[in-house]
């Protein structure tokens, strides 16, 4: 085994386009775990500790750009009001000493359906910056993730960012496992209101080879809100729409049985949690329309 | 391949380390410091806690090679990091640290229930055996170094915080309630001592 130690990101990427086989660590929290169990036996490790841009992030007019090694401490101290839903997941990672070294980069990279970032980036709406020497380019987070632990990077890319889009309402983010700390999601869901387009995006974990979006309950949500005027008049969400919301995120699903649990309890849960986090969520737009209201 | 870096306070070097080798093996077995423990090899439960840089991490997690020219403080270091920290904000002249010998040789020598004379133990130490938050003691090293660095940064600490701080350490004998009391008293202590 070769350690390679590029001192910035130009030389990480001469590396990858050279060792394409080379498995990228950061933070380690995967990588080292299977290299510890003999799992794994990579012919290079390229770590990334020593490029430093990765672990910088970057607020915009309309996104966060979050470099691919901030840990999940920083965002969880530092962008709670720009990414809501993801600072909740990232909370739910591991242990202080994991959250400490893991960022999501790392969690893209792994790609596993079971990450604790996917479903907040798949709510936001986010955009994977890739490079290699060849160039740049932006992979919609819908688009990123092709199978059970497989992304859409080619073998000489490296994941440098991840845009982020901020949150321009309410967001909220739950999951399902024995305790609240050190636990793999057995299944994990985030919702997040966007008033400004009156949509709703959803992510669901661990409950389909993939981290996938409940496109048809969103669609449905979308338009039973448009059709009440739910939007301007802040109303509570009629029980039968969010009963059909949470059918419809249940049947999104495509789970499977294991021993975190069975297919059809992951189904169950993510319609409890879709309920949920619809409710939470709502109610708090509709306080911050009356906070709004009651100072015009 | 050689990897050179700072364990408590002094400098090191480790030779013929391989390449997928953990920070936790090289201090272990390329340097002779069995205190972080060696129990999961996943993150699980944080026996092997160290401060990297100051920021608590699982040592098994971490690549031998990326500590390259970093700063590493161990349980055995634990006691002068502790008293620097309380004297002068921390080590200014890099005089300070506790070297590779005295560290293979550390062991516990508290003041049973007497605290603030006891040189050779950090508050938090003391609190432990205080406590009696210290059974078989396998999991202790790793809750001493994240205990303390919670302290540092959180010097009143509620119960949740406590907890929180403590989530990513197994403990299988005591259940965790000593281990409570050991923080707050060390919490009490030091803020008595302020």
């Amino acid at each position: 085994m070769d350690f390679l130690r590029p001192a910035s990101w130009e030389e990480a990427l001469a590396a990858k386009a050279e060792h394409p086989t080379a498995v990228p660590i950061a933070g380690g929290t995967d990588v080292m775990v299977e290299i510890n169990f003999d799992h794994r036996r990579p012919e290079y490790l390229l770590d990334l500790n020593r490029v430093t841009d990765l672990t910088e992030w970057e607020v915009g007019q309309d996104t966060v750009r979050l470099g691919a090694s901030v840990p999940y401490t920083s965002i969880m101290e530092n962008l709670r009001a720009e990414l809501p839903g993801l600072a909740l997941a990232s909370h739910t990672v591991a242990s202080p000493q994991i959250r400490n070294r893991g960022g999501v980069g790392g969690n893209l990279g792994t790609a596993s359906p079971a990450g604790d970032a996917h479903p907040a980036l798949l709510a936001a709406g986010a955009e994977v910056e890739v490079e290699s020497v060849r160039g740049t380019r932006l992979i919609p987070i819908d688009e990123f993730y092709t199978g059970v632990k497989r992304n859409a990077l080619a073998a000489d890319e490296l994941i440098k960012s991840v845009h982020i889009k901020k949150a321009d309402g309410p967001q909220q983010y739950s999951k399902v496992g024995t305790r609240n700390a050190m636990v793999i999601a057995v299944c994990a869901f985030g919702l997040a209101l966007h008033p400004e387009t009156r949509t709703v995006r959803t992510g669901i974990g661990s409950a389909a080879p993939t981290p996938v979006r409940a496109k048809a309950a969103e669609e449905f949500l979308n338009a039973a809100l448009e059709e009440g005027g739910f939007w301007d008049n802040a109303k509570i969400i009629t029980p039968s729409v969010a009963k059909q919301f949470a059918e419809l995120c249940s049947g999104s699903c495509n789970p499977i049985d294991d021993v975190r649990g069975t297919a059809s309890y992951r189904r169950h849960a993510v319609g409890v949690m879709a309920r949920r986090t619809l409710t939470w969520t709502w109610e708090s737009y509709r306080g911050a329309r009356r906070t709004i209201e009651g100072a015009a | 391949m050689r990897v050179n870096f700072t364990v408590n306070g002094r400098r090191q070097e480790a030779d013929d380390v391989w390449e997928g080798e953990s920070l936790l093996y090289v201090l272990r077995e390329r340097l002779g410091l069995p205190g972080s423990k060696n129990a999961c090899e996943q993150g699980e439960c944080g026996s092997c806690t160290v401060r990297l840089d100051g920021v608590p991490v699982c040592s098994c997690l971490v690549a031998a090679g990326q500590v390259e020219g970093r700063e590493v403080v161990t349980v055995e270091g634990l006691a002068d990091f502790a008293r620097q920290r309380a004297e002068h904000g921390g080590c200014a002249s890099g005089a300070c640290g506790t070297s590779l010998q005295d560290a293979q040789r550390w062991a516990a020598k508290g003041q049973d229930s007497h605290t603030g004379e006891g040189t050779e133990l950090s508050p938090i130490q003391q609190a432990f055996i205080d406590a009696g938050a210290v059974q078989c003691g396998f999991c202790t090293p790793g809750l001493l170094v994240a205990a303390d660095e919670m302290l540092e940064r959180n010097p009143n600490p509620s119960d949740a915080d406590i907890r929180e701080a403590l989530s990513g350490n197994l403990c299988r004998c005591t259940g965790y309630e000593t281990i409570m009391d050991a923080v707050r008293l060390a919490a009490a202590r030091q803020g008595e001592a302020v």
